[in-house]
């Protein structure tokens, strides 16, 4: 009697396990590349707010239609221009159970504004946060900030507590290399919590059981496996392995599309693709003519002329791009048709224009590029190789993976690169403040204009919506002009997913996996 | 007969290799294949109109061009064109050039090493010998394709970057070359231990003939046989290491692609119908394996005396 009484309980504690296992819904999520930090201020990078956006939560977010809504602030005014009252919800707890405070708040908004911050210049304008009491929070702009609320949808609030008690009061110096706790844990007051990290391999975010908010997904578990091979990448995907994949590679979506159990979505996404030259610097490092051809327009120009844009639409993109003329997309404060209007792809007038700045046999340089960012870049890049052979420009190529490509260029090291730009705030002070203004962190190409600055002065500090729009309209019209980087297209993103993962698809590729079913 | 009225031509003709070459379907069919394509490889500039590295000849328009015999096909690229618009066929033949030149040159790499030092371990023996055969029995339990990327790995250390795909040819005949050596150790020692201890060998040191020239002189034509066995499957070993080496993406730089890496680059457009562009380097690669490995055969059964 005693055995069968053992098996009755082996078999009930089987049929549990196994019921528990059907109610579990995992949803495995794939990329090319994986996050760089948890750290929530240490790297402004999409996939690395990707992973942050699922663990952490700010003042103010973006929902699924892209519009600013309260997150962890009910509500807010501002009682003159430059004073701003955040209130807070009395009803959030951290996911190891710590109630969050004002004094939280107070603690994340000064974080990101240390040095090694790279939010920094997000928030620049915040000349001081101070908690009211322990639900009102008060900041202080240095002028009028007509974005401030799109500015701090991207600041993270992490546990004053926390990261006090973990060494990570400053964020990590990402761009020293430095290794820190909050680099390789994160403990926030969002949907999911990570309970597993290990970079570039696998990232486990388990549902947070003690979330404020309204559950609407079914969730109990994500697994985010990066591969970085987009063939291994999609076969993962049709073999059942991967449920989503949030890049699926432009050649394969008619393959998946007719594979029965899956799906594709595609939609524009807010992130344009450019190539950069070094217009500071005397001599190019990876030149071969003593000096630095970039600082002439007429050379830009050339280069710019060269690039057969509709052939790489056609042929790289397979018709997944809109050709670019600016380093901002429609939807964005300061947009035009106009100012998106391309030079037209001309190679007689561009060997015309290389003769005449005084390199009529053309020159050599190194573009840099990475090869596991953006849609097809490196795929890219060989075709800009090919299309600048053909005006005499003799251009190697090196590509790398990201963290190395970001982290050299971020050291000076590059004279012709590839990046793309996304727009979090929806508004063309971001592109300016980061690529254009003297100085600016991301301004690789060492760009300086006076005027351009001034109007980004303007752009901080106006109020007047007509003389801000007029200071973007100009600052966009000289830097077109001057051609201080070469756009390519704004990049079209496609999510790929098995029929039954239901996984809402945003402009700015940031899924949100609290919207998300699993059926 | 006194052979030296003949000609080198009759002396090959009459001999029990060319006869054996001649019964043998395999050999002359895999020695046929060989012929063509080290004509094509190392006479790419006659036989094709296109240069694929030259990146001012490529229009990306071109891109996708599926083989001339399918519907959309252009008789211009009679097996398609990669995804940077590059005619397949004089892609394959400007990488199976560098495929074959890195598989041959790794080959003679580690032959030497291997045989110098097996045939030195066999002739002197004692604490050397046991040294040397140690160390191949130390390499052996080393995957070759592990040491290969540990030789790699280390050079990437110590060359800079704009050097690094200047150097990554003679790197890669370096780490394939090490990854082999052992095998042509082994052979030779064996091989040797058997010679030394035959009348010509005594006979020469009894009239004080120096122990390297009776080594080079006497010694090592008579242990050729194997040795070229070995050497012949080597090759294709080799061949492939190459490939596995630049498939995995520590081989020869893109630029100029081997057999290995344009097979990697076909590979992500696998599933999206453009099989072309991995199917033709895969298939050379295959074909240039296995004619080379059917000749190894065929040289194993005819050189080596035992199996007759």
């Amino acid at each position: 009697m005693k055995f069968t009484n053992l098996i009755k309980f082996l078999l009930a504690t089987l049929i549990i396990f196994a019921s528990n296992n059907a109610i579990a819904k995992t949803i495995k999520w794939s990329m090319q590349g994986d996050s760089l930090t948890l750290d929530p201020h240490a790297q402004n990078e999409g996939p690395t707010t990707q992973v942050s956006r699922q663990i952490y939560e700010a003042l103010v977010t973006r929902g699924l239609d892209m519009s600013i809504g309260p997150q962890l602030a009910t509500k807010w005014k501002a009682v003159d221009p430059n004073t701003w009252y955040f209130y807070l919800r009395d009803d959030v707890k951290f996911s190891n159970g710590q109630k969050m405070t004002s004094e939280d708040v107070v603690f994340s908004i000064l974080r990101a504004k240390q040095p090694t911050s790279d939010f920094k210049e997000y928030i620049s304008t915040i000349s001081s946060v101070k908690a009211i009491d322990d639900y009102t929070v008060q900041i202080k702009t240095s002028k009028p900030n007509p974005i401030l609320l799109n500015q701090l949808s991207n600041i993270f609030v992490m546990s004053k507590q926390w990261a006090t008690d973990n060494f990570a009061i400053a964020p990590q110096n990402w761009d020293a290399g430095q290794e820190t706790f909050s680099a390789t844990n994160a403990m926030g007051t969002g949907p999911f919590k990570i309970t597993l990290r290990e970079p570039n391999t696998k990232t486990v975010f388990k549902k947070n059981g003690k979330w404020w908010g309204n559950v609407e997904h079914n969730i109990t578990e994500i697994q985010l496996l990066p591969i970085k091979n987009a063939a291994t990448r999609v076969a993962a995907l049709l073999s059942g392995e991967i449920d989503i994949v949030t890049d699926a590679p432009v050649q394969d979506l008619a393959r998946i599309s007719s594979s029965g159990g899956h799906k594709v979505e595609s939609t524009p996404q807010m992130r344009t693709i450019f190539l950069g030259m070094d217009q500071a610097a005397d001599k190019l490092r990876t030149g071969n003519t003593g000096d630095n051809p970039f600082k002439k327009k007429e050379v830009r120009q050339a280069l710019y002329q060269a690039i057969d844009i509709e052939a790489i639409k056609k042929k790289v993109m397979r018709g997944l791009s809109e050709p670019a003329g600016i380093i901002t997309f429609p939807g964005v404060t300061g947009y035009t048709k106009a100012l998106d209007k391309r030079l037209p792809y001309d190679v007689d007038a561009a060997k015309k224009l290389l003769a005449d700045a005084g390199y009529p046999d053309g020159f050599d340089v190194e573009l840099r590029c990475p090869n596991d960012r953006y849609v097809n870049d490196e795929a890219i890049c060989t075709a800009v190789v090919g299309m600048l052979g053909k005006i005499g420009v003799n251009v190697s190529l090196f590509a790398q993976t990201k963290s190395k490509h970001f982290k050299e260029l971020k050291d000076n090291q590059g004279d012709f690169y590839m990046l793309g730009w996304g727009v979090p705030t929806l508004d063309s002070h971001y592109v300016f403040h980061y690529l254009y203004e003297s100085g600016a962190s991301w301004n690789k190409v060492n760009f300086s204009d006076s005027d351009v600055d001034a109007a980004i002065r303007v752009m901080e500090g106006e109020v007047d919506l007509d003389k801000r729009n007029a200071a973007i309209a100009k600052a966009w019209k000289i830097v077109r002009d001057n051609i201080a980087y070469l756009p390519l297209h704004h990049q079209v993103i496609s999510w790929a997913s098995k029929s039954n993962v239901d996984v809402p698809i945003r402009p700015n590729n940031e899924p949100l996996f609290r919207f998300s079913r699993v059926n | 007969m006194d052979s030296k009225n003949l000609t080198l031509f009759n002396r090959i003709k009459d001999s029990d290799i060319y006869f054996s070459f001649i019964k043998s379907p395999t050999a002359v069919f895999s020695t046929i294949i060989l012929i063509i394509i080290f004509f094509c490889s190392f006479f790419v500039e006659l036989v094709t109109p296109y240069n694929p590295f030259d990146p001012s000849s490529l229009s990306l328009m071109d891109a996708f061009t599926p083989p001339s015999w399918t519907k959309d096909g252009l008789a211009k690229f009679i097996l398609g064109t990669d995804g940077q618009g590059r005619d397949m066929l004089s892609t394959i033949l400007y990488g199976s050039r560098i495929s074959l030149i890195v598989g041959f040159s790794a080959v003679i790499f580690a032959l030497i090493l291997g045989v110098g030092l097996g045939l030195s371990a066999g002739y002197f023996g004692g604490k050397y010998e046991m040294i040397v055969m140690r160390l191949t029995d130390v390499q052996l339990t080393v995957p070759s394709i592990l040491m290969a990327l540990l030789v790699d790995g280390i050079a990437r250390g110590i060359i800079s970057r704009e050097m690094h795909d200047e150097m990554a040819i003679y790197v890669l005949i370096f780490a394939i070359g090490i990854s082999e050596w052992p095998q042509f150790a082994r052979v030779s020692r064996a091989a040797t231990l058997v010679e030394k201890n035959k009348d010509y060998v005594s006979a020469s040191t009894i009239i004080g003939v120096s122990n390297i020239i009776i080594m080079i002189k006497h010694i090592l034509p008579n242990i050729m046989r194997p040795v070229l066995v070995i050497g012949t499957i080597g090759l294709a070993l080799a061949i492939i290491a190459e490939a596995t080496l630049s498939f995995l993406g520590v081989g020869v730089p893109p630029t100029t692609p081997s057999l290995g890496t344009l097979i990697r680059l076909g590979n992500d457009f696998l599933f999206s119908g453009e099989w072309w562009i991995t199917f033709f380097p895969a298939i050379f690669l295959v074909l240039l394996a296995f004619s080379i490995n059917l000749l190894g055969d065929w040289m194993r059964d005819t050189l080596n005396p035992k199996l007759n």
